[in-house]
């Protein structure tokens, strides 16, 4: 087959076709990390396939291997103990909404992963595809980062836990190594007056991507003082970012159109955003403050009705 | 759902008027309709276009060597494979199909004039091997400066895309080449005396984008040769009349040997009325004696096919306080695109046209520059200059208290009017509409916090032309019905619903179908909303034709003179002279018409004349989210004279389906290009045309003001609802936000900076 090409001038990528790439479906987290570990580095994590399939026909990647990690138990079931909500990375966006639980104890991380896509996607985009595609605007990455996940990644050395604000490293890009995967997210749950939630903006209203996204999560009091509280922001900086000031005006208040103002305040500073075809660095600036707002005010709601 | 309004007293008819189940529902909605891109033939290759990365560059070189000696690649075509023509030559008609132009456009040659614009094209025995021959293309650019706005390439040291094109119509003859094609021009009346007479006078400036049809189905088709010369052709497109003509100039080939087929058409809105990939199919078909198949991606639909213009208008309009328009004039440029050919002439006749302004004056340029050649788009040419018009008519009503609508109605064109370009009225129907408007329960509903509402008029001037259609009976009483024009709005059922009309049978008994360019006479495009009219005219004629045929078998039967012989109800009738003769079903007739003398059919060829001017108004109400300037429509409703709506339901969703595309083109649609002028938004994800939860229920009200010269008063309704769509949104928007906009599409940026701007100035 190469031989074919030689002197074409094509790319080493572009040597390889279809009938070059080979897929595993293993059923164990170690049976997956050996294939990974086996593999060139052109192997790639396929979970929903929504992202990875749209990549593979616009000719952006052309991997030796796909590591098909739905057979694997761990990254297939949603668990809930007495501390922490565990989602593994394939469950789809469908499947955690139809799970009640969940959806109790983390009403903004549920909605985030409800915007991604159509219905149809939703019955194929899984939470670990969402954070590891690494788009700046991916709706559940701030959700995640305000709730508190932290992934857990299976490697080579077993398995190590990182936060989901660590684990981005870029536009497209994560922290991982080629021969690591994410098996979980683990979410602490939620206590009593604690609560989150997720807003984004779009230009329509759905079939879109964030143009800015808020995710917010606050723990309050009995008097209605904020104890604790995490927001992040998507589509405004490479990364989906924790926003740690507008935790810092929140903590130890009641939380008032004045906090509020200081929130938007730090959520605008947090932003470092590009001009594109979805939206102005002006425009995302000031958008970013306005969810940040909108995103701990449902938070606070939430919080107050439990 | 939909109301119709029938001023003029009801009908009697049976099928005419009557919602009748969809003669194409089951096969598109279990899949089996066939499409462009359905069609498979023993031993097709597939066919990849290589497109210019650049906007504006020289082809130095192509070497297609590589390409061609990788395994399974059997053909390369590049512009050597097209046939050059020379330019077209004045005077042009107003539509001009310029071979040299489309030559270059089909295949780029000296030049590439556009990102995507199409430099060679491989034919492999897979998509894959195809997609990896392109890469394997060499071609050597020399980049030059690009232009995107038509304005700057309208001044006169602006980088020139055609060094042999000279501005047409202006004296004295240029020296220099322009970007810009010619200029048109409408007047009348004194116009300095009609301001002078004005008691207010606006002059604003707009913009607009060029937005994309977005039909759902791309284009596709696939070509078949022979080494006797012929060329069968199966392809999505709103005219396969019209592509033989195109081919068979373009390739310098007969007419009679080029057979086309249009499949079943998932949308054209005006896009599909020209070629594109066709003759590239027919060349590499040529070249390697097996069929060739060629699917657009979307991204090269949205890179390489004509979307409409987008536009820079100078308006000025006077009116008296009591709502007099006194004057009016308009300068417009569209941009053509890479080629000449901008609807320019609708923009002069679209500005004054719904009212009698006594002086006033519109010239329109056409002004090339480094976008895909523009194509039609659902009444093309029309929006852009509706858009300015009636928003500065709005504003000069709300500046001199009056009521949008009543200022309408005192302007208001009635039969014997002349719009600009010198179409005189019959009887038209805008007071009808403005009527309903005003009585209909939206218009005086209260609006709640951050809302507004919009209200515009438009005109449109539907086609007639050249159509065909024959109407075969058969044995068993049941019919054919054959007309030329691809089905893009529901021409069937109404083809359908007319010819059993005529005849008093029920539509189930008849099946309308699409014929191939060899079994019918020339029939235009499906387009300019002409089809229920012109081709309904053929239709009407040709089953006439089989009536007449019936009545002379009855009359053979009877062994009376065909005079007292009249049809009625499905039936042969003697005259009352003959009471003891039975009348004879259409099914006993079709029983014995092969044994009493043969076939029974009847055809039509016309050249349909006489067509109306129609009217839609439509009245938006928007919700605009203050703190980031998202708009919502909360509530639409369309008001339109169909002249007769012979398949209401579809009418109704051609209502509903423009005002769809006229809230994307008011509020989101746009092409978005890098400093180099590349497209970067060549999807539906980033190419934001309305999804369903972005539109309310959209309500319409039809009138039915009878267009006299149709048999059954049609007008055509498939393009008015877009020319005053966008004009009601962004009108709707002005009066939720309390300040004018002027630059479509109004997306949440510009109405956040616009609030802010406002809210600065408040300070």
């Amino acid at each position: 087959m190469t031989d074919r090409h030689a002197g074409s001038g094509l790319k080493s990528r572009g040597t390889k076709t279809l009938q070059d790439m080979n897929y595993e479906a293993p059923t164990s987290v170690e049976a997956a990390v050996a294939a990974l570990a086996a593999a060139d580095d052109e192997a790639h994590i396929f979970a929903g396939g929504t992202d990875l399939l749209v990549q593979l026909r616009e000719e952006m990647i052309r991997p030796s291997l796909f590591v098909d990690i739905k057979r694997i138990i761990e990254t297939r079931t949603i668990t809930v103990d007495d501390t922490h909500v565990r989602i593994g990375a394939a469950v789809t966006g469908a499947e955690l909404s139809e799970h009640d639980t969940a959806k109790t104890l983390l009403p903004g991380v549920v909605e985030a992963v409800e915007l991604i896509g159509s219905a149809q996607v939703q019955g194929r985009a899984t939470v670990g595809g969402n954070l590891c595609n690494a788009s700046p605007a991916a709706d559940s990455v701030p959700a995640l980062i305000a709730a508190g996940a932290v992934a857990q990644i299976a490697g080579p050395n077993g398995l190590r836990v990182v936060a989901v604000e660590d684990l981005l490293a870029g536009p497209s890009r994560t922290n991982l190594s080629g021969n690591e995967f994410v098996v979980s997210l683990d979410i602490p749950k939620p206590t009593t007056r604690s609560a989150d939630a997720y807003l984004r903006f779009i230009p329509r209203t759905e079939m879109d991507i964030a143009v800015v996204g808020a995710g917010a999560a606050v723990t309050l009091d009995a008097d209605g003082i904020c104890t604790a509280s995490r927001l992040a922001l998507g589509a405004v900086a490479p990364t989906a970012r924790l926003v740690p000031a507008a935790a810092m005006a929140m903590i130890g208040k009641k939380i008032d159109d004045t906090v509020l103002a200081s929130v938007a305040a730090a959520a605008r500073d947090a932003c470092n955003p590009i001009d594109d075809k979805r939206g102005t660095v002006a425009f995302r600036i000031h958008v970013a403050g306005v969810l940040a707002i909108r995103a701990v005010k449902i938070a606070i709601e939430r919080a107050e009705a439990k | 759902m939909n109301e119709i309004k029938t001023p003029r007293g009801g009908s009697n008819y049976q099928w005419v008027g009557k919602n009748t189940p969809r003669p194409d529902g089951v096969d598109k909605v279990t899949g089996r309709a066939r499409y462009g891109d359905d069609m498979i033939v023993p031993g097709m290759l597939h066919g990849k276009i290589l497109r210019s990365p650049h906007a504006h560059a020289k082809i130095l070189s192509i070497d297609t060597s590589k390409a061609e000696a990788l395994d399974g690649v059997k053909a390369v075509v590049t512009s050597a494979d097209i046939p050059d023509h020379p330019m077209a030559q004045p005077p042009y008609p107003p539509i001009v199909n310029d071979f040299h132009d489309i030559s270059r456009n089909v295949m780029a040659r000296e030049k590439v004039l556009y990102d995507g614009h199409a430099v060679a094209a491989v034919a492999a025995i897979s998509e894959e091997i195809a997609r990896d021959a392109i890469k394997l293309i060499k071609v050597e650019y020399k980049v030059l400066q690009h232009i995107l706005d038509p304005r700057e390439a309208a001044q006169p040291d602006a980088v020139v895309l055609h060094e042999d094109l000279f501005t047409y119509g202006v004296e004295p003859k240029p020296t220099k080449p322009s970007n810009i094609f010619r200029v048109m021009h409408g007047e009348r009346g004194d116009l300095n005396a009609g301001f002078a007479e004005a008691d207010l006078v606006i002059e604003r400036e707009f913009s607009s984008q060029p937005v994309h049809q977005g039909y759902i189905e791309p284009m596709a088709c696939i070509a078949s040769t022979s080494e006797d010369g012929t060329v069968e052709l199966w392809t999505s497109t709103q005219g396969h009349f019209v592509q033989r003509t195109l081919l068979s100039k373009l390739l310098n080939m007969e007419m009679a040997k080029i057979r086309v087929t249009a499949s079943e058409i998932g949308g054209g809105f005006g896009g599909k009325t020209t070629v594109y990939a066709e003759p590239l199919a027919i060349r590499l078909s040529q070249k390697t004696g097996r069929p060739v198949r060629m699917t657009m991606t979307r991204s090269e639909v949205f890179r390489a096919t004509g979307p409409t213009v987008g536009s820079k208008t100078r308006i000025k309009v006077g009116m008296k306080k009591d709502g007099t328009i006194t004057a009016g004039e308009a300068e417009i440029w569209y941009q053509a695109g890479a080629f000449k050919g901008s609807p320019i002439g609708r923009a002069v006749d679209t500005f004054f046209s719904p009212y009698t302004v006594a002086n006033c004056k519109a010239a329109a340029y056409d002004v090339c520059v480094n976008r895909p050649k523009v194509a039609a788009y659902r009444a093309p040419g029309a929006t852009m200059a509706c858009y300015p018009m009636e928003s500065v008519v709005n504003e000069l009503a709300k500046e001199l208290g009056l009521d949008p609508v009543e200022v309408r109605l005192k302007n208001a064109v009635k039969e014997g009017d002349e719009s600009l370009m010198g179409t005189k009225h019959g009887r038209i129907g805008l007071v009808e509409v403005l009527e309903a408007v005003k009585e209909h329960p939206h218009y005086k509903a209260p609006l709640g916090d951050n809302e507004g509402r919009g209200f515009a008029v438009g005109y449109w001037l539907h086609g007639g032309g050249l159509s065909s259609a024959a109407v075969n009976l058969m044995d068993d009483g049941t019919l054919g019905v054959a007309t030329g024009n691809p089905d893009i709005g529901g021409s069937r059922s109404s083809m359908r619903a007319m010819a059993a009309e005529e005849l008093g049978v029920n539509v189930e008994l008849l099946k309308p179908i699409i014929a191939d360019t060899g079994s019918l006479g020339f029939s235009y495009l499906t387009a300019g909303s002409r089809t229920t009219f012109a081709t309904g005219m053929a239709v009407v004629n040709a089953t006439r034709e089989v009536i007449d045929k019936l009545r002379a078998l009855a009359a053979k039967k009877w062994d009376i003179p065909v005079e007292d012989v009249r049809w009625d109800a499905g039936q042969a009738i003697a005259t009352d002279n003959y009471k003891d003769i039975k009348p004879l079903s259409l099914k006993e007739l079709a029983g014995m018409a092969t044994s009493m003398g043969g076939p029974v059919a009847g055809h039509s060829e016309i050249n349909a004349s006489g067509q109306g001017a129609t009217f839609c108004a439509q009245l938006v109400d928007v919700e605009i989210d203050p703190d980031t300037g998202f708009t919502s429509t909360k509530r639409h409703t369309v008001f339109q004279d169909a002249g007769r709506a012979i398949s209401p339901d579809y009418v109704e969703g051609q209502m509903q389906g423009g005002a769809v595309q006229g809230i994307g083109w008011a509020l989101n649609e746009e092409y978005i290009y890098d400093d180099k002028a590349r497209l970067q938004n060549t999807g539906f994800l980033d190419y934001r045309m309305p999804v369903a939860s972005d539109v309310p229920m959209i309500d319409t009200v039809i009138i039915e003001v009878p267009n006299p010269n149709h048999p059954y008063g049609v007008r055509g309704v498939g393009e008015p609802p877009l020319v005053s769509g966008p004009a009601a949104v962004a009108n709707a928007v002005e009066n939720a936000i309390g300040q004018t906009m002027s630059d479509l599409p109004l997306s949440p940026p510009k109405i956040l900076a616009a609030l802010h701007a406002q809210a600065a100035g408040d300070d």
